[in-house]
């Protein structure tokens, strides 16, 4: 079985258009959650995490015409070529895969196409893949997962085992899903948005803050050719889904438990680190905190990256995981911003300040709607 | 208030998707939750939705929706003391 | 190069009205629409299970097909919930659900987004269902593709068995677009100590089933 590297990477949030300028506003303890009043998304106003649509535009114009783009796919665009620009996997090789993970990819197109059927085709997430395989014309059909919240874990698991069996040589994953009026209100209904800035973790936490965002990251059966200090590299990884609820966490946190559990088991390393899901709901930020006191992780540091991006669906376990690599190669680790006091029934070591610390291992772990949830070790 | 039991009974089958159940089978005074009907969290925030669509009552939080929506008579009781039934 | 075989041991096909096991015609209502199909297919196999009238078309179609397929096949052990796969893809995603929900926030004068539908809105929620009656925490993927690829399907899913990952899988298309849908789940495990499958798991033979049940479409 083949070494999975993991190479070049690219996030697109409210916080900047690269890695390095969202670790930067992180490290600066920016967060991208602002106040919007802005009713083509929602009657009532909310916080979110957003683009800057006109930088967004700026910068996809030095790639192709914004017309023929939708919004999501400029995202991804732009996210697949600032990671390739720091990278020499031939992305036009037939022994390199493309994996799109995506909660719902265009549909803000929904509301025009019911009016007028047909004109919002790429609602359809193959014909948007397709359009983006033209683009940058890959050899294979983009493979494109759309798991709810863990999809980008899922498809960082996925093309992992893809490079260790050797189907190929090099995988770009790509997560992305834009804010939406559809999203929004699905949410509102559930009464899980915050009034504020989301609290991971927090003893008052209240529900989440949704974001946008893009995030790439290029696995690799070769080294890249960083020095071996920060060369860091996916492990095993699995899914389990928690066969309790459609949309309610496992009171024992069964699913996320069993994934860990597998994880712990295929990978030797001992875990200095974990990257939880942390969405600020009362339920998910319990279940966590349940299924990793299980597992005998409770005395291991955790943080959640949700007060810096709110939950990006699709694109957070990709952005995540990368926040998660700089981590180990910095040997660093990130405040929970908007945990002021952390409080979950079975605590857990939470992370409330940045700080320096040598860590090895990281395990990335996610859950979503549906029972499914996944855990992955990153390692150097 | 009978009458708008009837009622609330024939609404909450209708958005519950409860498509096996008769009015008959719902005792208004039984808990919704947990026992009795045992419906879940999805069931309690449709309801939510139900008595602002229908009754023009928000309820803004968990919370508040857990003492209104504790039985049928509650939730009668909710509407008849906001003058909407 | 692989170490075991595996057979397709039962498939299920729901078309057109028509539900079909293992190549017996089970059930048929050609005149119902989908919906009223879905309900009748459901009361036919006296399956006392009431979440089913909460679920959205997709889910339905998901539900009878997994549950039609593992009636045939012996029943998932609790022993056996940690190893069973369930891979599944799609072309519309969740766009009945999707389409309803848009309906529900189109008049920002009445506007009152239901949760019990916006839930529906993500297609791996069907896994989640079929999950949840059966009682499996194993591998769960849900794949969007433009139509079914058993090379890729296979490819994935042996993937998992190479691996040691899953022993057994539930893997196949659910897919239901409008009037359009289709389901068609495999079920797959080891040859070793069982029972003659239907046919070996390679992507022909898969092909061959998915069209099988389009065949007879056509009389």
């Amino acid at each position: 079985m083949k070494e999975v590297f993991i190479g070049a990477a690219n996030i697109i949030t409210s916080l900047g258009f690269t890695t390095a300028e969202n670790m930067e506003r992180m490290k600066a303890g920016e967060t991208g959650i602002r106040h919007w009043n802005d009713k083509s998304l929602s009657p009532v106003p909310f916080w979110a995490s957003r683009i800057d649509d006109s930088l967004l535009q700026k910068i996809f114009s030095i790639y192709a015409d914004p017309r023929d783009f939708t919004r999501f796919e400029q995202m991804v665009i732009c996210s697949v070529m600032g990671a390739l620009k720091n990278s020499s996997v031939p992305s036009g090789d037939k022994r390199t895969l493309f994996i799109l993970s995506t909660t719902k990819g265009n549909i803000d197109l929904l509301k025009n196409d019911m009016v007028r059927p047909g004109e919002g085709n790429r609602i359809y997430l193959w014909k948007s893949a397709e359009a983006l395989q033209n683009f940058f014309s890959f050899i294979n059909r983009p493979l494109i997962i759309s798991n709810a919240c863990i999809s980008g874990l899922m498809a960082i698991i996925a093309g992992s085992r893809y490079i260790r069996t050797g189907a190929f040589d090099h995988v770009i994953v790509t997560g992305a899903d834009i804010v939406s009026e559809f999203v929004l209100s699905g949410f509102n209904s559930f009464l899980s948005l915050c009034d504020g800035p989301c609290r991971p973790f927090d003893k008052n936490r209240q529900g989440l803050s949704l974001g946008e965002g893009a995030g790439t990251i290029i696995l690799s059966s070769s080294k890249p050719g960083k020095e071996e200090s920060r060369q860091i590299r996916a492990g095993f990884g699995f899914t389990s889904n928690d066969a309790n609820h459609i949309s309610g966490p496992s009171r024992t946190g069964e699913g996320l438990y069993r994934a860990i559990r597998k994880t712990l088991e295929h990978n030797p390393v001992q875990v200095d680190y974990i990257s939880a899901h942390g969405t600020a709901t009362p339920y998910n930020d319990e279940m966590e905190s349940i299924a990793l006191t299980r597992a005998g992780l409770q005395s291991i540091p955790v943080n959640s990256f949700k007060g810096y991006w709110g939950h990006t669906l699709g694109a957070a376990g990709v952005i995540e995981s990368i926040a998660g690599v700089y981590s180990l190669q910095e040997n660093i680790l990130f405040n929970t911003l908007g945990c002021n006091d952390p409080g979950t029934e079975n605590p857990i070591s939470v992370i409330g300040n940045t700080h320096k610390a040598e860590v090895k291992s990281c395990l990335k772990i996610a859950s979503g709607f549906g029972g499914c949830n996944a855990a992955l070790i990153l390692h150097k | 208030m009978e009458q708008l039991i009837a009622k609330l009974k024939a609404e909450i089958i209708e958005v519950l998707n409860l498509t096996e159940m008769t009015p008959d089978d719902i005792d208004a005074d039984k808990p919704l939750f947990v026992e009795g009907l045992g419906l879940d969290s999805i069931d309690a925030l449709e309801l939510i939705v139900l008595l602002e669509k229908k009754y023009g009552l928000k309820i803004g939080t968990a919370e508040e929706g857990k003492t209104v929506l504790r039985s049928v008579r509650s939730m009668a009781d909710f509407i008849t003391a906001n003058n909407k039934g | 190069m692989r170490k075991e075989e595996y057979i397709i041991s039962d498939f299920c096909i729901i078309r057109n009205n028509r539900a079909i096991v293992n190549g017996e015609l089970i059930f048929s209502a050609p005149r119902h629409n989908t919906a009223a199909f879905l309900t009748a297919l459901y009361r036919h196999l006296d399956v006392g299970y009431a979440k089913f009238f909460k679920m959205d078309s997709l889910c339905k179609l998901g539900f009878l097909a997994s549950e039609l397929i593992l009636r045939k096949h012996d029943p998932i052990l609790p022993d056996q919930a940690d190893d069973t796969g369930l891979i599944l893809a799609n072309a519309a995603s969740s766009i009945d659900s999707d389409r309803n929900h848009q309906r529900s926030i189109a008049d920002h004068d009445a506007y009152f987004p239901s949760p019990s539908v916006f839930v529906y809105t993500l297609a791996n929620i069907v896994a989640g269902e079929i999950s949840i009656r059966h009682k499996l925490h194993g591998e769960n993927a849900f794949f969007i593709d433009r139509q079914f690829d058993p090379v890729r399907m296979h490819a994935y899913a042996t993937q998992l068995f190479d691996e040691d990952i899953i022993k057994r899988c539930l893997m196949g298309w659910v897919e239901l677009d409008g009037d359009r849908y289709e389901a068609v789940l495999y079920f797959i495990q080891k040859s070793a100590g069982h029972k003659d499958g239907i046919a070996i798991f390679e992507p022909g033979k898969l092909n061959d089933i998915y069209l099988q049940g389009s065949d007879l479409w056509n009389n």
